[in-house]
């Protein structure tokens, strides 16, 4: 078995390292590290706006671009394998399970896509490195990567806690349920608390199902107890993972289209925001 | 979701280089557009609403985000008989045509064919094409007051020498205003922009060309829509290539057929002339700084603006401007490396650079010029593959039988020397001919070996050929290797 976990450089890397080591030892499961050096910047060099064409032009702009890239890209590499190295470093001071790394000239999410097929959980940070600490903007990677992920996707928070009481935000949906099947088949949740949250108002259909949820924990040895309240999804689960103090939120990822997102927003994305705790996100 | 994020990237993903890039771009388009409609016998705002309308469209529909499309000199000098012979009626019909064609090329994934044109035939192609583009220069340069010289020798100055001190403004640009203000300044009587015809002065209009719709008009212009288009194509697929190689990144050719189609068929009924993808231009455009979608796109539009607005000022520019630009523009596109390359390439790619440049400068027709470069090509690959082939043979103890052993390949280039490796005088009982570890790529091969074993059996000998089918496996047009584990092996071992 194995996870797969992406760091940047970002301040988020070491925590996606500490919980690269969570999930390692408990699955028990090896580390494969990657960092992506990204496509090259479009944006070109100082321009030259002289628009003539000279003797060679061709050739000579094929050298000169080269070389640019080729500078760029050395450097780019030498901080990738250095960031590596840290990561490498930090993950197997705490574990001993094998630790792998890969620098790739690719797309972050393209890479993702090629590489989860055998892996158990895909762990990235919440913000990237170019977004700095604007604490609304998320990184601009990480909504696609929640949306073309097969495997489930650990969020690492900004800080690494140690998880031992769980939310699992219940929608009654697949997603949700494929959340369900992992943490009964997993070892990784020994000894942690679940608690079951269910947003309604009164839906009885919705409440059996919860409870139906919770008998199949219990089948697999699991406690778990379950909430249910009123009101907006979001700021619900905000104020219940506070009261519970939960340390691990399990959601299920972008139920709806980009067209109904982007027209009436997203609880997906307006979780992840505001939560201060890594999320598990299955689709 | 990744073409969400794709076309983010190509659109807004380099917006003030773009927008840079798009405006020194749109300010040499200008003189080419009134150029190549020079060339093709129309006038000048054929050429700058074609130029309009390509660049916008190939801008959003093409494949290849940081190339130029717009009116071109490969397509212009197509197009010059028809217009000579029939009017621009027929060349606009022609064009519209010649969109269709390019949409159903791209459609059929035509674009992989460019595989067969080899690195020779594409430099001969750009070579020709600077010859090409130089050579329509010419009638400014002959016959014409002492003065035109010197004023192009001025602009080639200020082309070539500018640059050497400032980078941030367009010399050409500054070619043209330093000729026109010394050639109004002076009051010289030299031939202007205004003396080769009508300039844009309204937006382009939709308008069905005036041509009878019958076969008789199609048989006209099918002919040229077919050169064109595929002078079009190929210029595109080049041009492509380069921007590719330049920016490290890969376009979608498919989608440039279709885009270059596209644009053709709407230009056509727009006013414009058939135009394609520009080399210099878009290596105009990458050294600016344009990587995205947006330059081509701001290119053609501040084209046409500048035309609106200044349109009285372009009628004055001398023609003696657009004649140094032009030949700044075919000393770029001219791949200079090919010259020196002459003396170190085999020969045969030598000829075949050559001959494609030869050709077109003859017929003025670049799709013949690349069909025969192709032709020649593929001839000198299969000489070349013809030598791999060998035959042995041993003779038996009792020196009544002898086995041939035939390795290589077997096709028809070599089926002659194959027949002829087999000594038919030598009275024998036996002949064994092993073919396994050959490879029998055609019918040709199949009857050559026929054809030896016949000759064996009328001097009496006894025939056997062995290892028929394994030689054979290649005879079929596609080979099934992809799908049978081991075959390449079993193929590269022989």
């Amino acid at each position: 078995m194995k996870i797969i976990a992406f760091v940047d450089g970002s301040n988020y890397s070491q925590s996606v390292c500490d919980y690269a080591v969570w999930a390692a030892q408990g699955l028990p499961a090896d580390v494969e590290l990657f960092h992506i050096l990204g496509r090259r910047s479009r944006t070109a060099e100082p321009a030259d706006l002289s628009g003539n064409l000279r003797f060679g032009e061709r050739t000579d702009l094929l050298d000169q671009l080269s070389k640019a890239d080729e500078q760029w890209m050395q450097l780019a590499q030498a901080r990738g394998r250095a960031v590596l190295d840290d990561a490498v470093a930090r993950i197997t001071q705490k574990t001993d399970q094998s630790v792998t790394m890969r620098l790739r000239h690719d797309d972050f999410v393209a890479t993702l896509i090629d590489y989860e097929k055998d892996a158990e959980m895909v762990i990235v940070g919440k913000r990237g490195e170019a977004s700095g600490f604007a604490r609304e903007h998320l990184g601009s990677n990480l909504e696609r990567a929640l949306r073309s992920a097969e495997k489930p996707v650990l969020v690492a928070s900004f800080e690494y806690k140690p998880i031992d009481t769980c939310l699992i935000a219940y929608d009654g949906g697949k997603s949700i349920g494929k959340s369900l099947d992992f943490i009964c088949a997993s070892p990784l949740f020994k000894g942690v608390k679940f608690h079951l949250l269910l947003v309604s108002r009164g839906d009885a259909a919705a409440e059996a199902k919860v409870q139906a949820a919770k008998s199949r924990l219990k089948g697999a040895d699991i406690d778990a107890e379950v909430i249910i309240r009123d009101g907006h999804a979001e700021h619900v689960i905000h104020d219940v993972s506070l009261e519970i103090g939960a340390n691990l939120l399990i959601m299920g990822a972008y139920g709806h289209s980009r067209v109904r997102n982007f027209i009436i927003g997203s609880t997906t994305t307006a979780v992840v925001r505001a939560c201060r705790m890594p999320l598990l996100m299955f689709r | 979701m990744h073409w969400l994020h794709d076309l983010k990237q190509d659109w807004v993903g380099n917006v003030r280089a773009d927008l840079l890039a798009g405006l020194v771009v749109a300010l040499a388009l200008i003189p080419e557009a009134i150029a190549f409609s020079i060339i093709a016998g129309v006038d000048p705002k054929i050429g700058l609403y074609a130029s309009f309308s390509i660049a916008v469209i190939t801008a959003i529909v093409g494949g290849r985000p940081g190339m130029i499309s717009a009116a071109t000199a490969a397509t212009a000098v197509v197009m010059v008989t028809l217009v000579r012979d029939h009017g621009l009626q027929y060349l606009l019909a022609c064009t519209i045509l010649t969109g269709g064609i390019q949409i159903v090329a791209g459609y059929l994934k035509l674009a992989r064919m460019m595989t067969f044109v080899s690195r020779s035939v594409m430099t001969g192609f750009v070579n020709a094409l600077a010859i090409l583009i130089f050579m329509a220069q010419l009638p400014e340069l002959i016959n014409v007051p002492i003065l035109t010289y010197a004023l192009v020798a001025l602009g080639l100055a200020i082309i070539y020498l500018v640059p050497l001190v400032f980078k941030s403004i367009p010399s050409p640009l500054l070619c043209i205003i330093v000729v026109t203000s010394l050639v109004w300044f002076f009051d010289l009587d030299l031939r202007t922009v205004g003396d080769m015809g009508a300039l844009p002065d309204t937006l382009p209009i939709f308008l069905f060309p005036d041509v009878p719709l019958n076969f008789e008009t199609l048989m006209i212009i099918l002919p040229y829509s077919l050169a064109v288009a595929a002078v079009g194509l190929l210029e595109s697929m080049m041009t492509a290539q380069i921007v590719d190689e330049l920016t490290d990144t890969t376009g979608d050719k498919n989608r440039e057929c279709i885009g270059q189609g596209a644009a053709n068929l709407v230009t056509g009924f727009f006013g414009g002339m058939a135009g394609c993808a520009m080399i210099g231009q878009s290596i105009i455009n990458i050294k600016s700084g344009g990587r995205g979608r947006l330059s081509c796109l701001f290119a053609g539009v501040a084209l046409l603006f500048m035309i609106l607005v200044l349109g009285d000022l372009v009628s004055q520019i001398p023609m003696a401007a657009l004649v140094a630009i032009m030949i700044m523009v075919s000393i770029g596109t001219f791949n200079w490396t090919s010259i020196k390359n002459l003396r170190e390439h085999p020969r045969s790619s030598s000829i075949v650079m050559l001959s494609t440049v030869l050709l077109v400068v003859y017929t003025h027709n670049l799709a013949i010029g690349v069909f025969c470069g192709v032709l020649l090509s593929a001839l000198f690959f299969a000489a070349k593959i013809a030598q791999i082939f060998r035959v042995t043979s041993t003779l038996s103890d009792d020196g009544r039988a002898r086995t041939y052993v035939v390795e290589g390949q077997v096709f028809f280039a070599s089926a002659e020397v194959f027949e002829a490796s087999f000594d038919y005088r030598e009275a024998l009982d036996r002949v064994v001919i092993d073919v396994s570890r050959a490879h029998i790529w055609d019918i040709s091969s199949v009857a050559a070996v026929d054809m030896v074993t016949l000759k064996f059996r009328r001097e009496g000998t006894q025939v056997e050929i062995v290892g028929m089918n394994e030689a054979s496996v290649t005879i079929v047009d596609k080979l099934g290797i992809s799908d049978k584990p081991g075959a390449l092996d079993k193929l590269l071992g022989h």
